[in-house]
């Protein structure tokens, strides 16, 4: 399941109106582990193209470097579709390389720039599986119980004995 | 002579988990040839006939290796590389 507050969720949508026709791109950074999406990061979409995404490679390197600082990851990455609905292509689906995340694909097909309405969908997407969750909208994060803090895998240089398994919950 | 590179987080698990090792070469092609060495299955991640894979962004020292000389770009000592999965997508 996907929880999401109604501020980050509305300026999701409001991202991918604005861009319609071409497809909007972002990411939600989250504290590591939390699975709590708390800072919306709206990304340009390089392609500036109706039916294709992609981060700029230097916009992508800045964000993970930030995220990484800030002990971060991304807990929701997001994309619109805008004459289709809301479910994964066959593309979204081959390149979709953040197994932890949530998948959020908005469609305003019907609503174009407009306030017409839109579809808000998340899946998970791991080896090649797609998975749609529940969404739950919420005012706000405080009462959503805490995940138990797991810290991040050590950086360059330390030492873990942390399985991968564990690293990845 | 140690180069530092970054691994994301859905090739760690040909790293142990690990985010970040230490790898050797003149360039980036032989610096993932070492990577090989000790992580197999990796390079078949990053290379398709021989080129970086589309959708896969290699960086030293924060430049983008499509822009300066691509898999012959050189490395040495004290350098970082990162790598990291394209977010791309399309409807299509």
């Amino acid at each position: 399941m996907l929880t999401i507050d109604q501020a980050t969720h509305d300026a999701i949508v409001a991202h991918a109106r604005r861009d319609h026709p071409d497809e909007a791109c972002g990411v939600v950074a989250g504290a590591y582990g939390s699975d709590l999406a708390t800072r919306h990061i709206p990304m340009l979409n390089a392609a500036m193209s109706p039916t294709f995404y992609e981060f700029d490679s230097g916009d992508l390197l800045r964000l993970y470097r930030e995220m990484d600082e800030r002990d971060e990851e991304p807990v929701i990455v997001y994309h619109s579709h805008t004459s289709t609905h809301a479910y994964p292509s066959r593309t979204d689906i081959s390149l979709a390389q953040e197994p932890g995340a949530h998948y959020v694909l908005v469609s305003t097909r019907e609503c174009g720039n407009g306030d017409g309405p839109f579809e808000f969908r998340s899946y998970r997407i791991v080896d090649g599986d797609v998975t749609e969750e529940q969404l739950r909208v919420v005012e706000a994060y405080t009462d959503v119980p805490r995940k138990p803090v797991v810290p991040p895998p050590p950086r360059a240089g330390g030492h873990t004995t942390a399985t991968p398994t564990e690293l990845e919950q | 002579m140690a180069i530092e590179v970054r691994i994301p987080t859905i090739l760690r698990n040909f790293t142990g988990g690990e985010r970040a090792v230490d790898a050797e070469g003149a360039n980036v092609s032989q610096l993932i040839d070492n990577l090989e060495g000790n992580h197999q299955g990796l390079k078949e991640r990053l290379l398709e006939n021989d080129e970086v894979r589309r959708f896969i962004n290699i960086y030293v020292n924060d430049e983008d290796i499509r822009f300066f000389g691509g898999l012959d770009a050189q490395v040495g000592d004290g350098d970082t590389v990162v790598i990291l999965p394209a977010v791309a997508g399309g409807s299509l």
